[in-house]
């Protein structure tokens, strides 16, 4: 039995359903004490729910939790918790107005004759910080730190209850290429000092980097577990995908004519703050050309994108599209005039949540006489037909087909909906804001392959991405925002990544107009 | 049958089924209270309303009474279903329905009009009177609810400062509408036979059930119902489509104040009921139709039958020996069922799980096997 004892925690055999669905289908996980062990899966393979299992969120129907080779129960949180089963969720569970140090004792209060005893808690919380490599000010309010920083925190309030198993769900979604290292160093500090590590991912190069072993999950199934010094990329996209991933995208040079999206001088007020988000910005679009707006989330992209498909108000500048001055135009007319829109967060703008699969596909054109008659009524059977005719062509997987919730899709696939909508309605300027946010390397080559098939039927693409591997394949031009305005422009084949990241920290910038 | 009781719509019969059962629980246990012996021949006499009556033409006649206070009950009703579908809570349908209350009758009464142009009237005055909210909220973001409660209380007071005029001379009630102006009542359509000759029997009735299935229709089939219920769910994404989502706001409340008012409407100008102009609240009716809106199941044609429901038992109320219990039982009873209609939602979410429970049980037993 000593071979057992290897493992911290051991998930056997785990069986979850939903409805229409088996999520986890005989899974069988094996974590070992000290090692960092990724899970790596497509959008909707089951890792989350994996997790969640993990985690207490969920029961599972069948299969077993061994923790150091004993069976265990975990019908909540609180259980996990005690068993030192500690994880960081991709979406930071902190109190933005507390600090730092207040957010980490939340719920674990030292308290003496009922009385909070801060210093004690710092005096820990600066030892662990230390030990472990992790800066942090404990003093600092959340909502003025970093992303990076506030995912500092969530690991510390998890070594603050002396977890042992960390798990971390995609932690690098949200950090910058520097954070992103910084983080890797950690995750490997921590094994080093004996904590047992999950990391959920879909990015090989990142498991490649820190992982000892990695279990990989497709379609609820468990495909098997590999010692990463024994494998490579491919071999690992093959398990996820079961088939060839290509990595390098495959596309012809850009063959740009004439001008589709003309901005001029464009200012768009910021909605948190009192300054301009976007400040004098002019550049322009051609058909048959992919644009890249590079740069660090936060510096303009987002009100940028919002200013062109008038969600937020233009206060000045001028935005021509196809010839027809749009700045102050309606939202909807925007879109007769050839606009398409990927927007950046599918929950807020991209899709009804609670309407199904079918009335989201025909959100831009429900009102159209192809699917509503001239008395107001809708087409329902039409509204279906065409549902399922885009469903299958993209590939939109879901429980109960057109008539599923929006709600009840995995996250890739309401991705892979908005884009069918968009792209569907063969919009001569695309503009498509981290199209690929989220997504597993599949989904993303179909994603690369759909942008790149758009633009070579001639209509023009305004890529937002925050990913500068996807900045440097996909694009044919790069323009560098920093701080509201555009500080460069660069063609993908003569830069490179470090000369990028220079201009997006605002280390250099282009006098912009003097160069090709 | 299992299937049968997972469907949404049969659990939303039975957790409404629950609620009446228990609230009718609670009002027992309060009669029993308050007086042991009378209470079981009490609770009979509510629940039995016009069959009191001995003879079934009196049984017609009452019945005919009870719908003709049902029909403003739903429209009231359907004007809180409809906001709700945009996300708002218009608990202004009281003052909607007062605004138009008064519109009806003073067309009627001041100025002789005919019902047609009364009812006009009254669909106005309780749209504008949603519309001012609706605008309040579309442009300054004005809670619904506050402005709403606010304006119930402007409508009333402007009302009996209107009606003050047509008045009878010895008491607070405006004149009687059959003998001042006869042709601003309803039709009947020869309706007033079915009941025994009930004068108050109108087009109100079936009109307002029309009115329900319309609703059900322009919800779920057409492009505006589509628009509407997606800016309610969902602005942002409603904005990003390129919905009007602001005048999505301000259109649904002004059909909302349309319907609270034609309510009004169906019921003043029958003639059963005259205004006080001295009354201090605002009539029930646009509260009461919170409570059958949401004991209907957010269902306009469940609402059909709630309404009629909550009607029949504040009905029935007043058949109570006075003597015995006071006047306000009936509208305690009412109210605790009201009070109990919150928990439909709550039922239902108590039923789905049992369900999945059971079925989940099966599923391990077949493995078994």
């Amino acid at each position: 039995m000593e071979e057992k004892n290897e493992y911290a925690i051991e998930m056997l055999n785990i069986t979850k359903r939903f409805p229409g669905i088996i999520a986890n289908d005989n899974v069988t996980l094996q974590l070992k004490r000290g090692e960092i062990h990724a899970l790596l899966g497509e959008n909707g393979a089951g890792k989350s729910t994996l997790m969640s299992v993990l985690f207490g969120l969920y029961q599972a129907e069948e299969g077993t939790i061994k923790k150091d080779g004993k069976t265990v129960e975990i019908k909540s949180p609180n259980d996990a918790n005690a068993l030192g089963i500690g994880m960081v969720h991709q979406h930071f569970k902190l109190v933005q107005c507390f600090t730092v140090l207040d957010n980490i004792i939340l719920g674990q209060e030292t308290t003496q004759h009922g009385l909070l005893r801060k210093d004690l808690a710092r005096k820990k919380i600066l030892d662990l910080s230390e030990k472990y490599g992790l800066k942090v000010d404990p003093d600092a309010l959340i909502e003025d730190i970093t992303v990076g920083m506030q995912q500092r925190t969530e690991i510390l309030k998890m070594l603050y209850r002396d977890n042992e198993i960390l798990i971390f769900d995609e932690p690098t979604a949200v950090l910058t290429p520097a954070e992103i290292e910084e983080l890797m160093k950690i995750m490997k500090n921590l094994a080093n000092e004996g904590k047992s590590i999950l990391f959920i991912s879909h990015k090989l190069a990142e498991i490649m980097a820190v992982a000892d072993r990695c279990t990989v999950l497709r379609r609820g199934k468990c495909i098997g577990t590999v010692n990463i010094s024994e494998t490579d990329p491919n071999a690992l996209s093959r398990m996820m995908v079961g088939r060839n991933v290509q990595f390098v995208v495959d596309k012809k040079d850009a063959e740009p004519k004439d001008v589709i999206l003309h901005v001029e001088n464009l200012t768009v007020p910021s909605k948190l703050h009192n300054n301009n988000a976007v400040n004098n910005v002019s550049f322009d679009v051609r058909a048959g050309e992919i644009v890249c707006i590079a740069g660090i989330d936060g510096n303009g992209q987002t009100e940028l994108v919002y200013g062109l498909s008038g969600l937020e108000n233009c206060t000045s500048g001028k935005i021509v599209l196809n010839g027809k001055e749009i700045q102050s135009a309606p939202i909807r007319s925007r879109y007769a005039a050839g606009l398409g829109h990927i927007p950046e967060d599918r929950h807020k703008h991209g899709l009804v949540l609670d309407y199904s699969l079918m009335n989201n596909l025909v959100l831009r054109s429900y009102f159209e006489p192809e699917f509503s008659t001239k008395y107001g009524f809708l087409k329902k059977p039409q509204i279906q037909e065409y549902a399922e005719g885009l469903i299958e062509r993209y590939d939109i997987r879901s429980g109960q087909g057109a008539t599923t919730m929006a709600r009840a899709m995995s996250g890739g696939n309401q991705q892979k909906a908005i884009i069918a909508r968009e792209l569907d309605r063969e919009p001569s300027l695309l503009l498509a804001v981290q199209p690929t946010r989220g997504l597993d390397v599949g989904a993303i080559e179909g994603v690369h392959k759909e942008l790149i098939a758009h633009r070579d039927k001639g209509n023009g693409i305004l890529l937002v991405s925050l990913e500068l591997d996807e900045v440097m394949s996909v694009s044919d031009r790069i323009l560098v925002m920093y701080e509201g305005e555009i500080v460069g422009e660069f063609d993908p084949k003569t830069t490179t990544p470090e000369e990028l990241g220079l201009y997006m920290a605002g280390a250099r910038r282009k006098e912009m107009g003097k160069n090709a | 049958m299992r299937k049968f009781l997972s469907r949404p719509a049969v659990q939303s019969i039975i957790a409404a089924l629950l609620c009446i059962l228990l609230g009718l629980l609670v009002g027992y246990v309060a009669l029993l209270i308050i007086n042991p012996a009378g209470a079981t021949e009490a609770i009979v006499t509510i629940l039995k309303n016009y069959f009191t009556y001995p003879t079934a033409a009196a049984a017609r006649k009452y019945l005919g009474n009870t719908l003709v206070k049902a029909a403003p009950l739903l429209m009231c009703a359907l004007s809180i279903q409809f906001c709700y579908q945009v996300g708002l809570f218009n608990i202004g349908a009281a003052g909607q329905y007062v605004a138009g209350a008064g519109a009806a009758l003073f067309c009627a009464l001041s100025l002789n009009l005919h019902w047609s142009i009364c009812l006009l009237a009254a669909i106005a005055a309780g749209g504008i009177f949603g519309a001012i909210v609706g605008f309040l909220k579309a442009y300054l973001n004005v809670n619904e609810v506050i402005s709403g409660i606010m304006l119930n209380w402007i409508g009333l007071y402007s009302v009996n400062m209107l009606l003050t005029g047509v008045k009878e001379v010895a008491s607070p009630y405006t004149v009687n509408l059959a003998n001042t102006n006869p042709g601003a009542i309803l039709p009947s359509l020869g309706l007033d036979r079915l009941f025994s000759n009930n004068k108050y029997v109108t087009v109100a009735i079936p009109l307002s059930i029309i009115f329900a299935i319309l609703i059900k229709i322009v919800l779920s089939k057409t492009v505006f119902g589509y628009e509407i219920r997606a800016t309610g769910i969902a602005r942002d994404a409603a904005k990003y489509s390129g919905m009007k989502e602001k005048r999505n706001v301000i259109v649904s409340l002004f059909i909302g104040g349309a319907l609270a008012g034609t309510g009004a409407a169906f019921l003043y100008l029958t003639g059963y009921e005259q205004w006080s102009v001295t009354q201090s609240s605002v009539p029930g009716m646009g509260f009461n139709g919170i409570a059958a809106t949401f004991l209907g199941g957010l269902d306009p044609i469940g609402t059909i039958f709630s309404s009629y429901f909550i009607q029949h038992i504040t009905s029935g109320g007043s058949y109570l020996d006075k003597n015995i219990y006071p006047s306000q039982i009936s509208d305690f009873i009412s109210a605790i069922i009201i009070y109990l209609c919150g928990f439909v939602l709550f039922f239902k979410l108590f039923l789905t799980s049992v369900m999945k429970k059971k079925n989940t049980k099966t599923e391990g037993e077949g493995g078994d096997r």
